[in-house]
Order: C-alpha cells, then sequence, then structure tokens
C-alpha cells in the first residue's frame, strides 16, 4: 500500500504531532515510512507542512504536485494553497477555523475562511469539513484540533490507519493526564 | 541493532554516538541544531558536549580534542563555517589524530539562511573530503564511516546534509547503546606537526595534494558486498566499525545497508530493489554513498545519464520507472571528486544531465573529466540552463528537467489549478504575539519620531522587526555585523542617530568585538542589546548569559551589562521593554549622549518554558499543545509550561473599543485581529503582554490578569 498525505496549517497548529502519531501507527504495523517538516523561520506564524508518505519504495520525503492521497487540512486557507499537491481523486479534511494573517488585519481584509471551504467543495470530490470551533466547544480545547482531523480523516479510510492503530499511538505517546482527551476528540467524527 | 522514527538530524548524532564521539562541539544554526540536542539527549557518560559561544570556538575545542586523540564531531550550518573557516583552513594542514567529523548543514532555497552557499565547494577550497548523504539511514552509516575514514588520512572531515536531509525522518536501523564503539583517546603527544609556520606549511600542502588524488581513487574503488567492515578493520586499527559490525549481526551491518540487501524500508531500499538487477563486478554499488544505477527497460540503448546527489537523488528516482530508467551516477563524495567512477559512468553516454542544489560540482567534475579525458560528452545541468541555477529542486522540478532533457515524460501527474481560487491570506513571517523584541523596536520607534535615525540589525528572530508596522531593520548582514556596519554609516553620515539591534546569543557569538571596535575607534551608537534569556530563533539553546550548559550543569552567568561596563561604556542601562514608558523615556535620554552607550532590553522570550513577563504573569507559549511524548522530556516541560502558565489574555472593551485600529496598525501582533471589522484579540495567541493597552488611546484594552476563556 502507498499513501502520501500532506498535513498543512499555521505554525503551532500541531501538524508536526500529528504526522509522528500517524507514523508511529504505521510504523507500528510494519509499514515504512519517509515524513518531511518545516522548521525554522516559517514556524513563526507562517505557512508549515508536514508531508508524510508511507509504503515500499518510496525515495523523496516531500511529496509531488498531483501525489498526495489526502490533505490534512488543520486552516480552511492553507488546505487551499496545497491543493495542488492532491491527486485528482484524492480526500481533504479540513477544519472550517480561520488564522487571521496580521497582514490581514493591517489592510483591512476581512478574510473568514468560509470561501475557502466553499472553494473546495466545488472542487474536489471528496471533501470533509470539521467544524474547529464547535469541536473545541464540545471537547472543552481547542489543543485537540489535530486528533480531530486524524479521527475524522481515518474514518473516512484515506489516512492509511485505522482508528484502532492510532489509539494505539496515542497511548503510547501522549502523557496519561491528557490520554482521556486525545482519546474523545479521536471518537470526535463518529460521536457528535 | 533495532529499528528507531528518527529525523535525519538525530540519526547523524546517533552514528556519532555509535561511534564513540567523546566531544561534540557547535553552534546553533538552522538546518543543523537538532544534532547537538541529540547528542545531549542520548549521549553516553564518556561524552562531552557544549554549546560552545560560536562556530569558531567549537571548531577549536574539537581541534583539541582530536589532537589528543579523542574522536569529535563539530556542528553548524553553512555560514557557520564561514565563522569557523580560520581554523579550519589551518586545520587541513596540520590534521588530527583522532577522527574528527565537521557537520555542516546547507539550506538550498534558502529557506533559513543568508546564503545558498555550498560547503562541497567550501570543502574543495578547504582541501578536506566532504561526504553528501542523501537520506537519513544513510546519513547514519556515513558518520561512522566518516570518522574512521578521517582516523585513516589523519585529516578533519565533512560531513554535509542539506535541510530536506535534516529535518525529514525515517525508520531506521540503529546500533543499541551496548552495540556502540568505546573509543578512548590515546593522550596529546608533543611534536613540531602540531605548531603551524611556514616550512611545515608548505611541506604538509604538498602532502595533501598528492592525499588528496589518492582519496578520490579510493572513492571510486568498488565495493564487495559486507566488505566495508573488513576494508576498515585492515586498514586501521582503530576503526571498529566494521568489525563490530560484520561480526555482530550479520543482517545489520553497513556493507549490507550499503549494498541493499537490507529488505527495511527507507530512502536506501529503493537502490536496493535496483542494485539486484546489477550484474555483478559490472557497475552498482561504490564506498560511501557513490553509486552507479545501470540503464534499465527502454533506456538501455539510451545514450543519455543523470548524474546528482543527495535528496536530489531522491527526487530524481521518485520520477524514474522501477524497471525502466537511465543510467544514473549518484555522487556521495562530491571532494575529492571519484574520477575513475566518473569515467565508468560516461562510458557508453553521449550527454548527461546534473540533477543538483546550490553549485554546479558535479557538472563541473565531469566536464573537467570529459575535458582531461578527451571525451565526446555533453554535460548539462546548471551552467548550460537545463536545472535552475538557485533555489532548491523538488520532486516536480526534477520530473521537469527530465523530461525536457530526454523528451519523454517524466512523473507527470495532472494537478488542481488554483488561478481561480480566493485571494489566499499572505502569512510572512512575524514575531509571536506578546514577543519583547516588539516592545523594545517600538519604543525606539517612538523615542526617534521625527528625527534621522538608522535601525542596523542582525541575525535572530528579531530580524523580523524588519517586518510592517514595526519596519525598524534597515540593515542585516550577518552574525554580529549590526554594530559594525552601524559604525560604518554613522563615519559617513554623522548627523544620523545610530542604533544598532543584538540579541543576546548574537552579542556573546561575535557582538563583543563589534563593541570594542566601536569604543576604541570613538563611534557614535547606541547598541542595543535585546535579552530574552535564549537563542530563540534556532529553538532555544542556553547560552553563555543563561548559566545553563548542554552537560545539564549550572554554571556562573556572564553578565552583559557587567562586560559592557568593562569594555569602558560608561551608559548601560537595563529595562524592561514592555514598560513603554520607561522604555521610551530610557532612548530618548541614553541615545542623546556621546559615544557608545548601552540598552539592555530584557524580558524572556514568550516560547522559552516557564518565561515570566513584566507583572510576573507567566507567558505562553504560543504554540497550541496538542499531544505530549512521553519519551520527550526537554520537550514535555515547554508545552506543560505553556499549559499550566497560560496567562491572563488583555480584554478589549467593546464600548470603549472607538475601532481607531492604532494597536494593530501601530503594533501589528498577531493577537489583535480584525473579527467582522471589529478590534478583537485571538484568545488562542495573546499572551496578556499588555503592550496594546499601553498604545490604546481610549483605555480600551484591560490590564493583563484576567484570564483567558480558553483556560478557565
Amino acid at each position: 500500500m502507498h499513501k502520501s498525505i500532506l498535513l498543512c496549517g499555521v505554525g503551532g497548529q500541531g501538524t508536526v504531532l500529528a504526522s509522528k502519531l500517524v507514523a508511529a501507527a504505521a510504523m507500528a504495523k510494519g509499514l515504512p515510512i519517509l515524513t518531511a517538516e518545516t522548521i525554522g523561520m516559517a514556524q513563526r506564524g507562517g505557512s508549515v507542512t508536514s508531508h508524510l508518505r508511507m509504503g515500499e519504495n518510496l525515495y523523496s520525503p516531500l511529496i509531488g504536485r498531483g501525489q498526495a492521497d489526502l490533505i490534512l487540512g488543520f486552516e480552511p486557507g492553507e488546505a487551499v494553497r496545497n491543493l495542488p499537491y492532491l491527486k485528482a481523486d484524492g480526500t481533504v479534511v479540513v477544519n472550517t477555523r480561520p488564522v487571521r494573517p496580521v497582514t490581514g488585519s493591517l489592510s483591512g481584509t476581512d478574510y473568514t475562511g468560509l470561501e475557502m471551504i466553499e472553494y473546495l467543495k466545488s472542487k474536489v470530490g471528496h471533501v470533509l469539513v470539521v467544524d474547529g470551533d464547535r469541536a473545541a466547544e464540545e471537547l472543552g480545547s481547542a489543543k485537540v484540533l489535530n486528533v480531530v482531523l486524524l479521527g475524522t480523516a481515518a474514518e473516512s479510510g484515506a489516512l492509511g490507519v485505522t482508528k484502532e492503530e492510532l489509539k494505539s499511538a496515542i497511548r503510547e505517546k501522549v502523557a496519561p493526564r491528557f490520554l482521556e482527551l486525545n482519546l474523545r476528540a479521536l471518537d470526535y467524527a463518529a460521536i457528535y | 541493532m533495532k529499528k528507531e522514527f528518527l529525523m535525519g538530524n538525530e540519526a547523524i548524532a546517533m552514528g556519532a554516538l555509535a561511534a564513540g564521539v567523546n566531544l561534540v562541539a557547535g553552534y546553533p544554526g538552522t538546518p543543523s541544531s537538532e544534532v547537538l540536542e541529540t547528542v545531549a539527549k542520548r549521549r553516553t557518560e564518556a561524552t562531552w558536549v557544549e554549546w560552545s559561544v560560536n562556530e569558531k570556538a567549537a571548531m577549536e575545542v574539537a581541534a583539541g580534542a582530536a589532537y589528543a586523540g579523542a574522536r569529535v564531531m563539530v556542528t553548524m550550518k553553512q555560514v557557520g563555517l564561514n565563522v569557523a573557516s580560520d581554523p579550519l583552513m589551518s586545520l587541513a594542514y596540520i590534521g588530527v589524530k583522532g577522527g574528527m567529523v565537521i557537520l555542516v548543514a546547507d539550506d538550498p532555497g534558502p529557506i533559513s539562511s543568508q546564503t545558498e552557499q555550498d560547503t562541497r565547494t567550501f570543502a574543495m577550497f578547504a582541501k578536506v573530503p566532504v561526504f553528501d548523504p542523501s537520506g537519513v539511514q544513510e546519513a547514519y552509516d556515513l558518520v561512522q564511516e566518516a570518522f574512521a575514514f578521517s582516523e585513516k588520512y589523519q585529516t578533519p572531515v565533512i560531513l554535509r546534509p542539506t535541510t530536506r536531509v535534516c529535518h525529514s525522518y525515517a525508520g531506521i536501523d540503529i546500533r543499541e547503546p551496548q552495540e556502540y564503539d568505546v573509543h578512548t583517546p590515546d593522550g596529546f603527544v608533543k611534536s613540531p606537526n602540531w605548531v603551524i609556520f611556514p616550512k611545515l606549511a608548505q611541506a604538509n600542502h604538498r602532502k595533501i595534494e598528492a592525499r588528496n588524488v589518492a582519496i578520490g581513487e579510493e572513492f571510486s574503488g568498488e565495493t564487495e558486498k559486507s566488505a566495508i567492515g573488513e576494508e576498515y578493520s585492515d586498514e586501521t586499527e582503530k576503526s571498529a566499525i566494521g568489525e563490530e559490525f560484520s561480526g555482530e549481526t550479520e543482517k545489520n551491518s553497513i556493507g549490507e545497508v550499503l549494498s541493499g540487501e537490507n529488505e527495511k524500508e527507507a530512502i536506501g531500499d529503493g537502490f536496493a530493489a535496483k542494485a539486484e538487477n546489477v550484474t555483478s563486478g559490472e557497475e552498482g554499488y561504490f564506498r560511501f554513498g557513490n553509486r552507479i544505477l545501470p540503464a534499465l527497460g527502454k533506456f538501455t540503448s539510451n545514450r543519455r545519464g543523470i548524474a546528482t546527489h543527495g535528496i536530489s537523488f531522491a527526487y530524481t528516482m521518485e520520477n524514474l520507472e522501477q524497471d525502466s530508467s537511465p543510467k544514473v551516477l549518484k555522487v556521495g563524495t562530491p571532494f575529492p571528486f571519484p574520477e575513475q567512477l566518473a569515467l565508468k559512468f560516461l562510458e557508453g553516454l553521449d550527454e548527461v544531465l546534473c540533477i543538483e542544489e546550490l553549485d554546479p560540482v558535479i557538472e563541473r567534475a565531469l566536464t573537467y573529466v570529459c575535458g582531461k579525458y578527451h571525451l565526446p560528452v555533453r554535460i548539462c545541468g546548471k551552467m548550460t540552463g537545463h536545472v535552475a541555477s538557485a533555489g532548491e529542486n523538488s520532486v516536480d522540478s526534477v520530473g521537469t528537467a527530465l523530461t525536457n532533457f530526454f523528451g519523454t515524460d517524466f512523473g507527470r501527474r495532472p494537478a488542481f489549478d488554483l488561478t481561480d481560487a480566493p485571494a489566499l491570506p499572505v502569512r510572512p513571517p512575524v514575531l509571536c504575539a506578546g514577543c519583547p523584541h516588539r516592545a523594545a523596536f517600538y519604543a525606539v520607534k517612538c523615542a526617534m519620531k521625527g528625527k534621522k535615525a538608522l535601525y542596523s540589525g542582525d541575525i535572530g528572530c528579531y530580524t523580523l522587526g524588519n517586518a510592517a508596522p514595526l519596519d525598524m531593520t534597515d540593515t542585516c548582514l550577518c552574525m554580529g555585523a549590526g554594530i559594525t556596519v552601524a559604525q560604518g554609516i554613522g563615519r559617513i553620515e554623522p548627523d544620523t542617530v545610530c542604533f544598532s539591534f543584538t540579541g543576546d546569543s548574537t552579542f556573546f557569538a561575535s557582538g563583543i568585538t563589534g563593541i570594542v571596535n566601536a569604543f576604541y575607534n570613538q563611534a557614535n551608537l547606541t547598541a542595543v542589546i535585546l535579552d530574552n534569556s535564549t537563542t530563540a530563533m534556532t529553538g532555544h539553546q542556553p547560552h553563555p548569559g543563561t548559566g545553563r550548559t548542554m552537560m545539564g550543569g549550572v554554571t556562573e552567568k556572564v553578565d552583559i551589562e557587567k562586560v559592557l561596563r568593562a569594555i569602558g561604556l560608561e551608559t548601560v542601562e537595563t529595562v524592561d521593554p514592555l514598560n513603554l514608558t520607561v522604555a521610551v523615556e530610557t532612548v530618548r535620554r541614553v541615545s542623546a549622549e556621546p559615544g557608545v552607550k548601552a540598552i539592555i532590553f530584557r524580558s524572556p522570550c514568550v516560547a522559552l518554558p516557564g518565561a515570566k513577563i513584566g507583572s510576573g504573569n507567566g507567558a505562553a507559549s504560543k504554540k497550541t499543545q496538542t499531544v505530549l511524548e512521553k519519551s520527550d522530556a526537554s520537550k514535555d516541560n515547554r508545552k506543560d509550561t505553556g499549559h499550566s502558565n497560560r496567562p491572563g489574555c488583555i480584554r478589549i472593551d467593546p464600548e470603549k473599543c472607538i475601532n481607531c485600529r492604532k494597536c494593530i496598525r501601530e503594533l501589528g501582533c498577531p493577537g489583535i485581529v480584525l473579527d467582522a471589522g471589529k478590534v478583537s484579540n485571538d484568545t488562542s495567541l495573546c499572551t496578556g503582554c499588555g503592550l496594546c493597552a499601553q498604545v490604546c488611546p481610549v483605555d480600551a484594552i484591560g490590564a493583563r490578569g484576567e484570564r483567558c476563556e480558553e483556560s478557565l
């Protein structure tokens, strides 16, 4: 099996940790894994991406255009920005909550993110929208958005690992006091 | 042996530990910093690790240890090698006794750097061998080979990964701590050979030139499967890598990883598949990451080939089909160039496409080889316009170059076109919400309103002070140059009020000499030191002013104020930049004095674990924390702190706010946004630093202390 997954968002949203969870779950079932991260200056409020690839005979940790099976968009504008990486029949899982750039505030443009969601829906066959604000409210924390997105993607079958496999990875990687919250976040898509 | 999911930089560190490294020194710089941090985290008792004050100091500390027979590694980014070039150039002549690996991470793009310089070219200039890994497993293997190689030829060697190798992860095979080599330094032996004089330099120069020819031949040598180990143990008794590997576990020997019998994943495997098709004795696997892959399928009689290296090799392979692909040369040792290997590759070819990042090193070398041996082969690449002359490569750019060169499709995939997409938000990197640098810049800006002033910047997070609306970085050149460039401009424009901005880590790295120069040469300058108690940009490394070391120890802090006073500065004031009134008044007063004077703006980085801002409220990490990794103690701390010390956000009173947007216009803090046209704060980012409250003309922004709703 081959899967190429692109996680994208804004520095600080937890894309790296999400990518590590998927990698751990895939490794646990013996799949070869390559990933690549944005580290450095771009982390300061800039656009960030994590590339994750699993399967045999892969060389590049970075995904080429038209090669991703799945885009996990932590932020609607970033999902659109990275759309050229998606396969024609790929899946997008996207959070509705925008992160407004400072430049936007300065020039007074009112970017809401909704225009991005509409655009994604008009272009891509498989789009799963996660209401990030509502998820944060119902889970009592905005910190586990990445796990909510992972759960949604796993349910759709596009992630390459199952929710059960992710659960094992979370149990192994997450500190005990945050375990329950993370497990609830993983099931969020199915429960709420 | 075990399998571990590691970042390229972590793999390099683990490889050095497996080779029994005794001392590791370096200076932080993206994309190299994680190497030394991993050594510190995973080291055995026998390893000394330090963040040196700069790369030159690190190189010299390591050289001394290597004179005494220790295995040493020095870590830095590519521009760090410029700082360390003085010791490196001479060290190449003097040589080492214990193995010395200089880890220099290059940054094609550049993504986080000032230059796109190529350390392969630097190695050629310095006359030292350089290894160029193409993936995580190969980096792990090469660093171990590099130590043995360094000892065999008694020369420092360079390991040169690039950003995409440094920051990619793969599950790789590594040795368990009990399988590590144990290297015991045999001590410093006094000899005239450690003292560089013209006579010695001339004699050694001759030897180096001859040696490098021999190394080029060794780099061309084909290896028998699993023979690497034996070769090492034969030639140098110090290097036990081979023995350990081939003796202890057949399955995981270096030889096999390189020769590709290992079926495990990672970049290495792909060439494994190819290697199966190689007829033995004809073409295939060479040492140190050098390889020739034969033409397959419909390319079997094609007279065009590809020469590549590093991550571009991975991009190339990604575009080739498993069973039908052109002949490929992969160069793992760009200097001394493996000429005989190149000749073997060029046999039967009319044209070669060189796919490289940074300098056209392979392209030049192949052009030279063709001239030297009168080969009628056309060498193409950057110099012929077939590959972009600057910037990093990608799977797609390499696919395009291959398609154009061969005239057949490589890796073409349909992709979404964004021409009809709504305008995307622009996200240039900015100072974090609550960053004390913003307050410092703003205070100087307010104090200098209406005056002709120069703001000479430096390297660090605070270079971001150039962004609108602050616009407070007029120059930025290299580490430490802020102070000295300001002196030069001041000489030519005496009517300009000159400020330099230098971070605390940069001050220690190379700022002090600039201040001494200013004081001695009677400059008129206000040196602003932005002291946030850490090396923030590269990931919060300690430095001499922090009182902490990478060995986990506590040491006496070097006091910036005392250093400045000892140089002779009479006016040195330390203020909290988040107290705007006092900060502005201090800048006005100090900058009006003659000569060299200094203001230290002291307030900890908001992303620093346990940081406290002015009023005593804990400052938060802006990073939204999600999951905590048990295994990673230092990261745990950082995130824990971000969580539990969640401070109060500012609160904007909608009744009082007149929506004048002065806070947004003046400060450009990511914590304040326009929500449906109204000024509001983003509670996930706001740290409650209170700077905006001091800027608000109608007191609509509440003092900090009220906790964010989110954290209740």
